[in-house]
């Protein structure tokens, strides 16, 4: 056997320590958050999350194994083999899946339930950066553009429909890729209105957008007498401005149904939803604040034990961290995932295919947009959207996906010399 | 991109160093107090009669909640001696409150009666984690009507999981049938949450933040029915001890006036703290009580359908009113005796069996087609469809829940039995006088004589006339469903079905309320029953001009109508119209609620 020992030589023992340590904390953080100190149960407990956690641990590690030992170049020839598969569960589970929490996104096997959605993640990342490889994004070739933006929108199309609409904005990240492998910055300002004017339309009446539209046009006009020669152009866009803002407004009142509708609405402004979702940002404000600078200390917070806030273990978890473990902790975590990020980073970099460089940054976006997004919603910063904190977050799908999505790249860097040798 | 991540996590680190080490707002809140969720109940909407009498009222009960996290350090044993529980079932009982949440509250003992509650109240604080909250369940003050009003029960834990329910918690209630289920978004009211402070001791600080997310409770909307409730008692006193319906309709407006279903049971049973055991008893109960005869129950309609036969040939132009047919007992047996059909007032005055056979043959085998099954095929689905214009073969759209339909057989379930060309007149002329492939509930019945009262259309019966301070009502039960035989045909029809009643010779002679000037017009039949004796029906409106009520009268195993259902109908007829039985036929009373309708020859 000689592989072994390549594995072992070869392998970024950074990426793992820090992942190794990444685990740990989550695991005990998940404890504490279900602990109840009038029970008392156990860590290895399996009755409650920190027990199952455990689980998922121990088998994320096969996985693991599993990844590093297959030939590191099916990863890229059968990138769109497994982005086919993903897809093809993703259409089962919208069909077939019993509804659980008013959303089809849950296969059921027996006791264990898994979330496609999840693995979506690392299955386009794979087929974006195996198209990426193909083409040159730098020159402006439309026809490869729309396709490159069809494989990115197709999953979370998908996963919108089945109502998990955290999970499929996750998918906006891989602009963030895009990016890195000369995207006009162009599409990502476009792409940025777009979902201004998209928000806007939710939280504005249409009549006074429109006005406003229709003001701001007029001024730009106004202030700069030279946009009158492209007329043409200027009313062009301002059609299309407006019939996109009747088109969402006709889209998110016609189309969807009241509890999409409010889902969206909610999204947008928590304070339309005190009960809801406001209610958990206030408690996981107060959770996070009562921590001081030091923290309460392992098991002692008071706030974020059981159902308080709802999703204590999995979306929340940075709560139980925050207050158990005060500013330090927070920053502590804030520094693993700096850590980890830049290391990522310059993985992506010191790959010697473009297929490997571009799946870094695919990897080094989603788990970006998560930390930003979680952590972002627990502090009041971002809308509640319930996705988990990358490898804290109790959840066996999560974790799994996270790690997969993270050990094909250490197995693809594992390798990179032999890249060098092939091209 | 390292840059893009580096503002972020300085943005955090800054805000949280703001919330977690600069502010201290957040910590008084964690440190002092907690915030509790009070949820109010709505006052579920009540019911009244037509009369503005009281049918369904809230009664207070008291749940004893648990909610696990704050259980602390309680004295089991005393716990269990105190409420008079086993301690296995307090054990178990906690376990399943754990099992459901750690922070919401749990059911633990439910509906205490307000002595048990009083007992309990000062013990209480002994026991933190365990309090008491009070709900309404529903009251009536009257003991009848149980079919139509139905009643509520605890929502179950697979409807709390879907999505239509995520206004439901575990130990809410909603109506699971009848009124309660068809009118639950108006009755049901909207909860509200009021958030508190409370201090670590428990005591109340206040509203959280002002108040600013609390909501009140919304009191459900009150219904008005169309019953009369004095009616309603009247009918159920009568049919005491019997099996059968009656169904009272006002024709003008699909009011219904009067739902009786008996066997019938007291709707108190399914309240309160016995609702399990006794919704099991009733259930297990051969008389099988909870049946909802009215709606539920089908029979082939019998002699009754003649009028429609008569209505459709009249529509049809096969027959005139002048049209006579011999009563030719060669086609299909008829009573004895009888004088020569020689019109239509005859024949339905004497229900003669071979007039209507003759009548519907003239109406299926027109001619439309030189072919003879296929001129039955078109003659028996022109006539169906006539028929189904009165409401049969499918739901009249009642408000209550599970009607069922009725059946009227179709070309198209003869060719399944028979073939295309395997069948003809003769093998459905039963059908001609109500007996055969036909179904009709008792409700459906009713609304046939509203149908005729009102000569030509019905308004879709129903229970509710009146919703909220408004009384609204609502406009499904406002539109004229016209039937396909126009106005004009009722008139000979209606003078038939007075003959019925006026005649010394006419089976429903003994429903004759002329020396009270009324006239009741109406039809008797008989709904043959393989398995004992006959079904009698009686089905009529009064008074013939400006109808007030129509009514259908079913008592199983009761034989002839003329001798039980048509004097009970003309009871519940003369109650209605005159508020009181007059003192010659109150032997009837006794008759009928003596209900040995064969012991004795009338
Ligand atoms: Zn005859």
């Amino acid at each position: 056997m000689e592989r072994a020992p390549k594995i072992s030589r070869n392998i970024d023992w950074i990426t793992v320590a820090i992942y190794a340590a990444m685990l740990l904390l989550g695991w005990i953080n998940v404890y504490a958050a279900v602990y109840s100190p009038d029970l008392k149960q156990s860590i290895f407990d399996f009755s409650i999350n920190s027990g199952k956690q455990l689980i998922w641990i121990g088998t994320a590690v096969i996985i693991i194994i599993v990844l590093l030992v297959i030939d590191y170049k099916a990863y890229e020839s059968l990138a769109y083999v497994v982005y086919g598969f993903i897809i093809l569960l993703l259409i089962f589970t919208l069909i077939f899946a019993r509804p659980i929490a008013g959303s089809r996104s849950w296969l059921e096997f027996g006791a264990i339930r898994i979330q496609p959605a999840e693995f979506a993640k690392f299955a386009t990342a794979l087929a974006v950066s195996k198209f990426m490889s193909t083409i040159n994004l730098r020159q402006q070739n439309w026809k490869e553009h729309a396709i490159l933006a069809g494989i990115t929108l197709l999953p979370p199309f998908l996963i919108l429909l089945s109502n998990e609409t955290g999970s499929a904005l996750v998918f906006g990240a891989f602009l963030l890729a895009f990016f890195r492998e000369g995207m006009s910055p162009l599409i990502l300002i476009l792409g940025s209105i777009f979902v201004a004017i998209f928000i806007l339309t939710l939280l504005v009446p249409k009549l006074y957008f429109v006005i406003a539209i229709t003001l701001l046009f007029g001024l730009a006009i106004w202030s700069n007498r030279r946009l009158l020669r492209k007329i043409t152009s200027v009313v062009l866009i301002y059609a299309a401005v407006v019939g996109m803002v009747f088109s969402v407004d006709f889209f998110v009142n016609n189309i969807l149904q009241q509890h999409q509708q409010n889902r969206i609405k909610a999204l947008i402004n928590p304070e339309a939803d005190p009960l809801g979702f406001g209610w958990n940002v206030t408690q996981s404000k107060i959770a996070i604040g009562s921590g001081g600078l030091y923290g309460k200390g392992f098991l002692e917070g008071t706030q974020t034990k059981f159902d308080f806030v709802p999703e204590q273990s999995t979306d929340f978890i940075f709560c139980t961290i925050g207050e158990e473990h005060g500013w330090i902790g927070s920053l502590v975590l804030i520094g693993l995932f700096m850590a980890l990020l830049s290391r990522i980073i310059f993985i992506a970099e010191r790959q010697k295919t473009v297929f490997g460089r571009s799946y870094g940054y695919c990897v080094a976006s989603i788990i970006f947009f998560h930390f930003l997004v979680n952590i972002g919603m627990t502090i009041g910063l971002a809308p509640v959207v319930g996705i988990p904190l990358p490898f804290f977050s109790y959840g066996g799908s999560s974790l799994w996906s996270f790690t997969i999505l993270l050990f094909i790249l250490l197995a693809l860097d594992t390798h990179r010399k032999q890249d060098l040798t092939r091209a | 991109m390292q840059t893009i991540f580096f503002v972020v996590a300085a943005v955090f680190a800054i805000k949280l160093f703001f919330i977690q080490v600069l502010n201290t707002e957040y910590k008084h809140a964690a440190d002092a107090n907690t915030i509790k969720r009070v949820v109010e109940y709505p006052f579920r909407g009540l019911i009244y009669d037509r009369e503005g009498k009281l049918l369904v009222q809230n009664m207070p009960v008291y749940d004893l909640m648990v909610v696990p996290k704050e259980i602390k350090n309680i004295d089991t044993l005393r716990f269990c001696q105190l409420f008079n529980i086993p301690l296995d079932e307090f054990r178990l009982k906690i376990k399943t409150a754990k099992a459901y949440s750690y922070v919401k509250p749990s059911p633990f003992l439910q509906k205490l009666s307000p002595e048990e509650f009083a007992a309990l109240q000062d013990n209480l604080v002994e026991f933190p984690g365990f309090y008491i909250n009070a709900r309404n369940v529903r009251g009536y003050p009257h003991q009848s009507l149980a079919h139509a009003l139905g009643y509520i029960g605890e929502v179950s834990p697979q409807k709390l999981e879907q999505p239509e329910y995520a206004a439901y918690a575990a130990g809410d209630y909603l109506g699971v049938s009848g009124i309660e289920h068809e009118y639950e978004k108006i009755l049901m009211g909207k909860k509200g949450v009021k958030y508190r402070m409370v201090n670590v001791r428990g005591i109340d600080k206040g509203p959280f933040k002002e108040g600013q997310y609390d909501t009140t409770a919304v009191a459900g909307q009150d219904l008005v029915s169309s019953i009369d409730l004095e009616l309603q008692q009247y009918g159920e006193r009568m049919l005491k001890g019997k099996r059968g319906s009656i169904v009272a309709i006002e024709p003008n407006t699909g009011e219904i006036l009067a739902f009786i279903s008996a066997p019938f049971y007291d709707p108190n049973l399914l309240t309160g703290k016995e609702l399990g055991k006794n919704y099991l008893s009733l259930l297990r109960d051969p008389e099988k009580p909870l049946y909802n005869r009215p709606i539920k129950a089908t029979y082939p309609p019998g002699s009754v359908f003649k009028l429609v036969q008569a209505l459709i040939a009249l529509e049809e132009g096969v027959i005139t009113p002048q049209t006579g047919y011999p009563c030719n007992q060669s086609l299909v047996k008829c009573a004895h005796g009888h004088p020569y059909p020689s019109n239509l007032k005859i024949a339905i005055e004497n229900s003669c069996n071979p007039y209507f056979y003759q009548v519907f043959r003239a109406v299926v085998n027109q001619g439309r087609s030189r072919n003879i099954y296929q001129d039955t095929h078109l003659g028996l689905d022109k006539w169906r469809d006539h028929v189904l214009s009165f409401g049969f073969a499918d739901n009249l759209g009642v408000d209550l829940p599970y009607e069922n339909m009725g059946i009227i057989a179709s070309s198209r379930y003869y060719d399944k039995l028979y073939g295309k060309t395997g069948w003809k007149y003769p093998t459905f002329y039963s059908m001609s006088i109500g007996q055969g492939e036909t179904g009709v509930t008792p409700l459906q019945m009713a609304n046939l004589m509203a149908t005729i009262a009102n000569r030509g259309y019905y308004i879709t019966p129903h229970l509710i006339r009146g919703i909220g301070p408004q009384q609204q009502p609502l406009p499904d039960y406002q539109k004229k469903n016209f039937t396909s035989v126009a106005s004009r045909h009722y008139e000979p029809v209606i003078e038939g079905m007075a003959e019925v009643v006026a005649s010394r010779r006419g089976t429903g002679w003994w429903a004759n309320l002329s020396h009270l000037g009324i006239d009741i017009c109406g039809k008797t039949g008989t709904v043959q029953n393989p398995h004992g004796k006959d079904h009698a029906v009686f089905a009529a409106f009064a008074p013939r001009v400006n109808p007030k009520i129509a009514i259908a009268v079913y008592i199983e195993n009761a034989g002839f109508g003329s001798i039980s259902s048509a004097p009970l109908a003309s009871l519940m007829i003369e109650k209605y119209l005159t508020g009181t039985i007059s003192k010659p036929r109150q032997r009837w009373e006794g008759w009928i609620e003596n209900g040995e309708f064969y012991k004795s020859k009338h």
